[in-house]
């Protein structure tokens, strides 16, 4: 690639201090690459799915309280009963997914996207 | 103990209102302090528009904690709990797993490639004059139900707690948070709004800390007997702690609950006044950083709001909520009263002065970010890139956004004095459904669909929030229900109250559909901008910097 590639066209939705940037077909050049194809994919194949699974889970919780009155009424100990156990495990799923996401971020994310920011911003 | 406690509440009330006058005071004080300190170093449009974009992840998680918890949610899923026992605690479970999309397909992309509004994202591929003006309305809709409620509300809390009954009275205070709400904005943009809210997020924290350890402490810290009381106190018995006392109730019924279930879920994550927050700090990190306090801040909330609720019905009677406020809000003020000592006592008239402003400082945090986002929508992307074309000076569209502020605060002023009666959880309702309809999905079309046109975009935000809001302007949430706005008329042919579950697919297959027949080829270059960016942050960090 050229390193002394021209003054990118500025952005019409960018104020005038915007800095500059690296050209279209720079851009278009790193989406086809494999190196961003992996970034893409990891993020994708993670969070697409676990977002259906989430999703999923939470409208279970609402058929469940609509359609399974008895169940969720059982007692499980004292007066605490399936509905707000149920209740309550969205809650720490919610948790747990967004530990777990962030993590999979941390570790799978941020380093394969900081190879090509700064590959990229050191081109433009 | 129904009406005695009430009556004394009353007094109570009447007796230390220079002692809620004074926490009032001292929280607007505070605030307009905080706000003159901003303003002075709101030099530039990043500076207005997103505060700098230099707070961290824990101030920004904070700030959103702030701008998300509402007077709705503090004082109605409260008030709902004590009402409808298990019903009223569906709510908090959409609204905290609806930050899961936010955090997983919206946040970090959004800060990585917009500036100052979700028009930037929305508009990114697309022709810039129609998309800005089609994001810019939809922000602007949304963010107007969403302010109605919280002027509605405040009408009603604060003319209770002090006692104000007359109709005159009540427009005075919904003018002066309305005031209030223009001088935050104009003068401290959004650094001055975002420590307004991380102000507000901390008292509520900490008062609703207060009164669930109080509330516990009157049951042996032991949720079991503490629930056991309020069924019984409840005259429902176990049916109270079961789903069903609200929404199980016909088959209609429990079709809305599907509908709100859904709007709930995916509204968040459409909402402008969030999704702007997402600007304030500097990396994608720092974005995901702050969801996550969101996340943990939210739902610790939502988890106290159990005690408090179910306490509140353990507590008072139901007639004695419902003879203070029918649709309950006001039973977390009467249950500070209650811990404090009760009715008469200076322990319950002080937990009752400071909840109330705490309650208070709720609302205008909120009614401030909300100002935020639809006069920045307005100055960023109607006048900036629609009417000048993208060549007004950033001095020009700041001078334009500090006006839209005082017009969108004149308009909510009259809107809300107009709206005090109206059903408040009705509106705020509308405005996540409105979102989940018009914005979610061109916010992830755009992010993700290479194949996404204009005209897409186009179909599903003005498809989503037509069809929302026809739907509901002929639900039974307007017209021909006890509860309706317009009491004495029936215009209504549709059935549901909430009307996610029509509009929300509408919107997506709009969007689908648009592109589909669309004539114009989607801009694969603008795509890969985008795609690069929303994902690698390339050029973020140098364009917050200048």
């Amino acid at each position: 690639m050229a390193t002394e590639a021209p003054p990118p066209p500025r952005n019409g939705t960018e104020a005038p201090s915007a800095p500059v940037s690296p050209t279209t077909e720079q851009f278009v050049e790193v989406q086809e690459g494999e190196e961003f194809g992996e970034l893409r994919r990891t993020y994708r194949s993670f969070a697409f799915p676990l977002t259906l699974a989430f999703i999923a889970w939470y409208l279970l919780y609402v058929l469940l309280s609509n359609y399974a009155g008895g169940f969720m009424g059982t007692k499980v100990f004292g007066n605490i009963n399936v509905a707000l156990v149920l209740g309550l495990g969205q809650f720490a799923t919610t948790f747990l997914i967004a530990w777990l996401y962030s993590r999979h971020a941390a570790n799978r994310l941020d380093p394969k996207a900081e190879v090509i920011r700064e590959r990229m911003e050191g081109e433009a | 103990m129904s009406t005695p406690v009430l009556l004394a509440a009353g007094n109570a009330t009447s007796e230390h209102r220079p002692l809620i006058i004074a926490l009032f005071g001292a929280f607007v004080v505070a605030t307009l302090v905080i706000t003159v300190w901003a303003g002075r170093q709101t030099r530039s449009a990043a500076d207005f528009y997103a505060g700098g974009g230099q707070f961290t992840g824990f101030q920004n998680g904070l700030a959103i904690s702030g701008d998300y918890m509402s007077a709705a949610s503090f004082l109605g899923i409260s008030g709902a709990i004590a009402l409808y026992g298990y019903d009223g605690f569906l709510y908090s479970i959409g609204f905290l797993v609806a930050w899961l999309v936010a955090l997983l397909l919206v946040a970090e992309p959004l800060r990585n490639s917009g500036r100052f509004t979700m028009g930037d994202v929305l508009a990114y591929r697309m022709r810039q004059r129609p998309v800005r003006t089609a994001a810019g309305t939809s922000t602007i809709v949304v963010s107007i139900f969403y302010l109605l409620a919280q002027m509605a509300g405040a009408g009603v809390l604060v003319s209770l707690l002090l006692g104000i009954t007359s109709d005159g009275g009540k427009v005075a205070i919904v003018a002066l948070v309305g005031v209030l709400m223009i001088v935050y904005v104009t003068i401290g943009g959004m650094k001055g709004t975002t420590w307004v809210q991380m102000v507000k997020a901390v008292l509520l924290i900490a008062g609703t800390l207060l009164i669930t350890f109080l509330i516990l402490l009157k049951f042996d810290f032991n949720l079991s007997q503490l629930l056991g009381a309020a069924a019984t106190n409840s005259g429902k018995g176990d049916a109270f702690l079961e789903p069903g006392l609200k929404y199980g109730v016909s088959a209609l019924s429990k079709l809305d609950f599907i509908s709100l279930g859904i709007a709930l879920v995916l509204g968040t994550a459409g909402l402008p006044h969030i999704l702007i927050r997402f600007y304030t700090v500097p990396t994608a990190k720092a974005a995901r950083k702050s969801v996550n306090w969101a996340i943990g801040i939210i739902g610790a909330f939502y988890l106290m709001t159990i005690v408090l609720g179910f306490g509140a019905a353990a507590l008072l009677s139901g007639d004695t909520i419902k003879a203070s406020n029918k649709a309950g809000n006001t039973a977390a003020p009467l249950t500070a009263l209650e811990v404090g000592g009760g009715a008469g006592s200076t322990g319950g008239a002080i937990l009752l002065a400071v909840i109330s402003a705490v309650a208070f400082a709720t609302i205008l945090a909120v009614v401030a970010g909300l100002t935020l986002a639809s006069s920045s929508s307005f100055a960023h992307d109607i006048y900036a890139n629609v009417i000048k074309r993208g060549k007004a000076t950033e001095k020009e569209e700041m001078r334009a956004a500090r006006w839209s502020t005082v017009l969108i605060g004149i308009v909510s002023i009259a809107l809300g004095a107009l709206a005090r009666d109206l059903n408040v959880a009705g509106l705020v309702a509308l405005a996540f459904a409105v979102a989940a309809s018009a914005n979610l999905p061109t916010i992830l079309y755009s992010l993700f669909w290479k194949r996404f046109t204009t005209q897409g975009a186009l179909w599903s935000i003005y498809g989503g929030l037509i069809s929302s809001v026809v739907l509901v302007l002929f639900s039974p949430v307007v017209s021909g229900a006890p509860t309706s706005m317009f009491k004495g008329v029936d215009f209504h042919w549709f059935p549901l109250e909430n009307p996610g579950l029509v509009s929300i697919p509408l919107g997506f297959l709009l969007g689908w559909l648009g592109s589909l027949f669309s004539k114009e080829e989607p801009d694969a270059g603008k795509y890969a901008e985008l795609e690069v960016k929303s994902l690698t942050g390339v050029g973020v960090a140098a364009a917050v910097k200048h």
